[in-house]
């Protein structure tokens, strides 16, 4: 696939993924917290049932940049940790595979909070 | 104004052209972030990231895109045009980490800072270890199963 094409694809469906919660924050009570939440838990579930690794392969960031991928990393963690070792990967997996991301939110938001001041509140 | 404009303005203001709007805007604006996403996973893997690599870098990136955004004031101000567009991303996370850790500067580093960071951060991260577990079981029992046969 060039990468013209790819980004196509990443657009679309990255796009979509974002037009779905849209629509879930507009017609129902769901809350942005919520939708994190959801979507995290649904990235789990997706690759839990083999489809993420197949779509990440056709979409690329579209799939792996909404918060869907940072729950299917979790999973692949798990899946990893449990390859290796068994089952304490069940309880080691998850955090070790999601730890860049999260330990860089965590930093940037307390640099971020030496540096800036809130100009408006959201959430 | 007569009854033709009114009816425009009527229109214009009812809940289905709102939703529709959000729902363009949404797209745009997530479907372009997850571009920049895939425009930098290809710039790291030209530089020889393997994969693994390239998509942590890519996370870590947006993350910190988002976070100086945020902090500059600018995230929300793109947020309130792009919804769920921006909220759905990983910028989303990064963006409701860095605000509630900003909010929470007046009430100190310890209980303020190091406790509200997590507003948000908490119940995905919990939700998403939570599924992980889960999962992570299921996944033990059916490979123990697989070997045993």
């Amino acid at each position: 696939m060039s990468i013209p094409q790819q980004l196509i694809l990443t657009f679309i469906s990255g796009g979509i993924i974002c037009v779905i919660a849209q629509l879930l924050i507009d017609l129902t009570r769901l809350t942005p917290a919520r939708i994190l939440v959801l979507y995290v838990s649904l990235g789990v579930l997706i690759f839990a049932v083999g489809a993420f690794e197949p779509m990440q392969k056709i979409f690329g960031a579209g799939v792996s940049v909404p918060l869907i991928g940072f729950g299917a990393n979790i999973a692949k963690g798990v899946r990893e940790a449990v390859d290796k070792d068994g089952l304490i990967g069940v309880l080691t997996g998850g955090l070790t595979s999601s730890a860049a991301g999260i330990t860089s939110a965590l930093l940037f938001g307390l640099f971020a909070s030496f540096l800036f001041k809130t100009k408006s509140k959201r959430m | 104004m007569d009854s033709k404009a009114k009816k425009q303005l009527i229109k214009k203001h009812s809940p289905s052209t709102t939703i529709l709007k959000n729902s363009i805007m949404a797209f745009i604006f997530g479907g372009g972030i997850c571009v920049i996403g895939q425009l930098l996973s290809e710039l790291y893997s030209y530089f020889g990231c393997d994969e693994k690599t390239c998509g942590i870098l890519v996370t870590v990136t947006l993350i910190f895109i988002a976070a100086l955004l945020t902090g500059l004031g600018i995230f929300d101000k793109i947020a309130r045009h792009a919804g769920a567009g921006t909220l759905v991303p990983v910028t989303g996370f990064s963006n409701a980490v860095v605000s509630q850790a900003m909010d929470a500067k007046s009430e100190g580093y310890v209980m303020g800072v190091g406790a509200k960071i997590y507003t948000v951060a908490g119940p995905v991260i919990l939700y998403g270890l939570l599924s992980g577990v889960i999962y992570g079981l299921i996944y033990y029992i059916y490979r123990t199963v697989e070997q045993m046969i």
